[in-house]
């Protein structure tokens, strides 16, 4: 989130998309209905289904899954052409005036640059016209035929509302009654705010989605203020920090970059990762990468990383230049038979990745398996799982046994980066031991046998500094927080030029903030972005329960600890004009008061950029400042563009000759197969969860009182549909895609009805994707037998909300 | 963190007042109802309050166990009013918290093994099982590791060990694991934040 939970109160619009708030994040949206309270506003549920959400909201609009980027590229279409803009706003904080390169162009679905055998962009074309300095040209009348604006014009001039309303299935009508009430937040003094959860994430344009909306809220003035932004209700516990920490194949903790196979130097990988700006308003935050990785280096090797040594950059893995080894990458590969041996700590990809024929016959390739777990599931149990013989199985399976949550100490990161503390209430079951106290024991383990043995490249498994034990041997909880925030090396002087200032630190002493992290070797910090989570005297601001609200927009500042640097809401100077004056007198976020900000902590100390000589632009994360309208990071475009799913309804895109995401890979095995437009397959399939089961259902299901509400797999389907099939609610039926299929009870509901496509009926049914064969005995199995193995282009997380099923009586 | 006693009376007052109005009736079963929730009200009273949170979605909800001061057992598990969040609401989920305790009969207490082509599972030591995994992981590991890559550049990673989970742990616990990985140089690394 770039805001957080009780943010939601300070909205005066909420577009809910891509979530059922009211279901899934039951607290959140206490926070939506409080908006709702104090404010009147307006909220407004957008999605294939009517749900509980839906009964809360003003209204609910149903659209047919996987065609978000069409319903929001035409409320970027209706913002631009009913100048609904918020022009102050995206004239001095977005790149709306850079002028782009001659050569760059879109066409028939594609962007310059594509190679289609590759399936992959070359960015070249992408990029800024420059002056002499290198700083991005800009025409801050917005009239320059190539500047951002102009194209951005242009690109979206064709999502009209017949075409929108012919992809989506939704009325012109009803899309009118949304862009109309939601770009009137385009003011400085009305906030609206997005929230999404997988029902965006989960598609092969989810990025595309999201970067829409942000888009949308940069147009609207809408990021970096109270009650704004856009904001991902995240689905597990810690994800945020489990995230932050990078337990991922791309990044390192703190989003460090993974290094490529190309950069064989630490000096050659920093210099590809450290962004370089010329403009001197631009504080291009990321200019201080070097002091990020080489104290993460620091924290994993110590004194065995020398400046000599690039810090023991070399001991880290490197993946080939381009290459991904995703979810589905490692399955793809298991089922190939080259992975031999998994840790599976706390999930069940037996239910929970797509295609879930494959990834079971995967997983009887292994020659080992490990799992950590409070209870037993469908991926430990896979050797005796439905149509399997253990007998011909030949995987050796360890299932050790952890502690719940309540039974250790530790933090955990909320979907609003507060980082809790959390306290042990009671010991574990007999042989159960915290999942940080089995990684401990594992690497031991394994270190011991190199130390005695030798073997391949011994030396990141020696040389990591791994004592993370108290003096009985047990995992020390705190001693792990505090290598994660960082500490200094030897004694340091801290000089701020700009205050007068010189603070002493001793040797040990710890990071109270990343701005003193260094790229010399005289600092460690395990995640840069958890810097200042402990103060200099050591203590834990983790911890934090003041209940104190100085602002009266809901913070909490004295509450736990919020990354980066207990900034509360990110882009924070974007709330204020040039001059640091609050957009929004009511809710003043921030405000310059002519030597310092005041408010939330801002997004760094430097005055508002109408100061050219000391002044900074507010998005100082962005290599040049500013909000990115353009946004060429991502691998299909810099502008979102509408692609259909790689299964759907429709054998050729109204918008263009580019059927699906030109950019996302194909998996090729014999289990993964496609139905594209097939009358075998004629429906449109969703999944989600529902209020009682969490996820895989692998906690939930074993929980007799949550069960009892929610016992079984079912499948809904909307009552034209039923009466067609001749299908009676509860009545027991056969879901089946190309892959897979799934049996479960009938409950034919208003919540769906049929959409109108290019002028023909598309129905939609949708599945709960909680259970498994293995608990309870009679509930169903994995709904994932019917998805698909493909990806989002930039993330790869599965498209499990749009796929193609044929619903039969049983 | 431990709840003053004080700050817990408020609440229990509260509390106290509602159950004491639904007992009006002359129904035997509300009666029966209010004197076991004053008897656990008791409990609640005399025991050692720990705050901890929620293990499902993201909203980060506070909750308050009780635990008691003789036998170290949690007993009572509810929502921390003084939580600025959730304000001492929960949903389904964490409203059932209770049931993720050692009270669930379905909860893993021993290290299990199963062995090649075996159809069971059969009860192992911790340092039983850590000797073996770790046989496992050095073999697997020293055969498929790759120093250099086809264009020859050094990569050092190893191709054949995967490594999922888990969002459902503590950060300290996340780094670890992120942190043991590299060192391995596993690069099959993910988790459920991509799914």
């Amino acid at each position: 989130m770039t805001n957080h939970y009780i943010d939601l109160k300070n909205s005066d619009v909420i577009l809910i998309m891509g979530s059922n708030a009211a279901e899934h994040h039951p607290i959140a949206f206490k926070w939506i209905l409080r908006a709702k309270e104090l404010n009147g506003a307006r909220l407004i549920h957008v999605d294939p289904r009517y749900t509980r959400t839906s009964a809360r909201c003003d209204y609910h609009v149903p659209l047919r899954s996987g065609t978000d980027i069409a319903f929001l590229g035409g409320m970027i279409h209706y913002i631009l052409g009913n100048d609904k803009w918020f022009k102050d706003y995206v004239l001095n904080y977005t790149n709306a005036s850079f002028i782009v390169s001659p050569d760059f162009y879109f066409k028939d679905g594609l962007f310059s640059g594509y190679d289609s055998k590759a399936r992959k962009y070359s960015k070249d074309t992408w990029v800024f016209d420059k002056d002499a300095k290198g700083i991005p040209m800009r025409d801050m009348t917005l009239t320059h035929p190539r500047c951002v604006f102009q194209l951005m014009k242009k690109h979206y001039s064709r999502y009209t509302l017949e075409k929108v309303s012919s992809i989506t299935g939704v009325s012109k009508e009803d899309l009118t009654k949304v862009y109309a009430e939601y770009s009137a937040t385009g003011v400085p003094d009305k906030a609206g705010t997005e929230c999404y959860a997988l029902g965006w994430t989960h598609h092969t344009t989810g990025s595309q989605i999201i970067r829409t909306m942000s888009i949308i809220q940069l147009l609207l003035g809408n990021m970096g203020i109270a009650g704004g932004g856009v904001n991902a209700l995240r689905g597990e516990p810690n994800v945020q920090g489990s995230t932050d920490h990078c337990i991922l194949y791309g990044n390192l903790p703190g989003y460090l970059k993974m290094p490529a196979a190309s950069q064989d130097t630490l000096a050659k990988y920093l210099e590809k990762c450290t962004p370089k700006s010329s403009d001197p308003q631009s504080a291009n935050y990321y200019q201080n990468y070097p002091k990020f990785f080489v104290s993460f280096l620091k924290s994993l090797f110590h004194d065995k990383a020398t400046k000599e040594n690039g810090f023991g950059y070399s001991w880290l893995p490197k993946l080939d230049d381009g290459s991904a080894t995703s979810l589905m990458h490692l399955f793809d590969e298991m089922y190939k038979g080259k992975i031999k041996g998994l840790f599976a700590v706390g999930t069940d990809p037996a239910v929970s990745s797509p295609n879930t024929t494959k990834v079971r016959k995967a997983l009887e390739n292994l020659d080992w398996l490990v799992g950590e777990n409070i209870f037993d599931n469908e991926t430990y149990c896979f050797w005796k799982g439905p149509g399997v013989d253990p007998a011909k199985v030949k995987t050796e399976v360890f299932l050790l046994p952890a502690s719940a949550s309540m039974e250790k100490e530790g933090s955990q990161s909320n979907s609003g980066r507060w980082v809790q503390w959390k306290y042990k209430a009671a010991e574990a079951p007999d042989d159960a031991i915290p999942v940080g106290e089995i990684t401990i024991k594992i690497l031991d383990a394994v270190r011991a046998l190199y130390a005695k043995e030798g073997g391949a490249c011994p030396e990141p498994i020696l040389n990591l500094k791994w004592d993370y034990k108290n003096a009985r041997g047990r995992f020390d909880v705190l001693k792990v927080a505090k290598q994660i925030n960082g500490h200094f090396l030897k004694d340091t002087v801290i000089e701020d030029k700009a205050k007068g200032t010189k603070t002493e630190f001793k040797k040990g002493q710890l990071v109270p903030t990343f701005g003193m992290l260094a790229d010399d070797g005289s600092t460690a910090g395990g995640n840069w972005i958890m810097a200042g989570s402990f103060d200099a005297a050591g203590n834990n601001k983790m911890m934090k329960r003041g209940k104190d609200d100085p602002t009266g927009l809901g913070l909490y500042p004295n509450w736990s600890y919020a990354w980066p640097v207990n900034r509360r809401i990110i882009y924070n100077r974007a709330s204020c004009d040039i001059n640091g004056k609050p957009y929004n007198p009511k809710r003043k976020l921030l405000e310059w008061t002519g030597d310092a900000w005041v408010g939330d902590v801002p997004d760094g100390p430097w005055p508002p950029q109408a100061d050219k000589q000391k002044g900074k632009y507010p998005f100082i994360m962005k290599q040049d400042g500013l909000g990115a309208l353009f946004g060429p990071g991502m691998v299909e475009g810099p502008f979102p563009e509408h692609y259909e799913p790689l299964e759907g309804p429709l054998s050729k895109n109204p918008l263009s000759g580019q059927l699906i995401n030109p950019a996302i890979k194909i998996f090729k095995s014999d289990l993964d197969k496609v139905a594209n437009a097939d009358e075998k397959f004629p429906y449109v399939c969703t999944t989600y969860s529902c209020t009682e089961h969490w996820c895989s259902g692998a906690l939930t299901r074993w929980q007799a009182w949550l069960l009892e509400a929610m016992p079984e797999l079912y499948v809904e389907i909307g009552e034209p549909l039923a009466k067609e099939k001749g299908i009676e609610n509860g009545q027991r039926v056969r879901v089946s895609s190309v892959r897979g299929a799934v049996e479960c009870v009938a409950m034919v509901t208003k919540r769906f009805r049929p959409f109108l496509v290019e002028g023909k009926t598309v129905h939609q049914v949708g599945l709960p994707f909680n259970y498994g064969w293995l608990h309870p005995k009679d509930g169903g199995d994995s709904t994932n037998f019917l998805t698909p193995t493909v990806g989002d282009a930039n993330t790869f997380c599965p498209e499990y909300k749009a796929f193609m099923v044929n619903v039969t009586k049983l | 963190m431990e709840i003053t006693r004080r700050g817990f009376l408020t609440l229990s007052g509260a509390l106290g007042s509602g159950v004491a109005l639904s007992s009006l009736g002359v129904d035997l079963g509300p009666a029966k109802a209010y004197a076991a929730e004053i008897n656990k009200m008791q409990r609640v009273m005399a025991a050692r309050q720990v705050t901890t949170v929620c293990c499902y979605c993201s909203v980060g909800c506070g909750l308050i166990c009780s635990v008691d001061r003789n036998t170290g057992k949690i007993f009572n598990i509810e929502g921390d009013p003084e939580h600025p969040i959730n304000e001492g609401s929960l949903c389904a989920k964490g409203a059932g918290f209770f049931d993720l305790t050692e009270a669930n009969k379905y909860r893993l207490r021993k290290v299990l093994y199963r062995a090649p082509m075996s159809d069971r599972w059969e009860e192992k030591s911790w340092d039983w099982a850590l000797e073996r995994i770790a046989r496992l992981v050095k073999d697997t590991r020293d055969k498929g590791f790759v120093t250099r890559n086809a264009k020859g550049e050094l990569v050092n990673r190893c191709e054949t060990i995967g490594h999922l989970g888990s969002s459902n742990v503590d950060n300290e616990e996340c780094w670890l694991m992120s942190v043991a990985c590299r060192s391995m140089g596993l690069v099959y690394i993910d988790h459920q934040a991509r799914v």
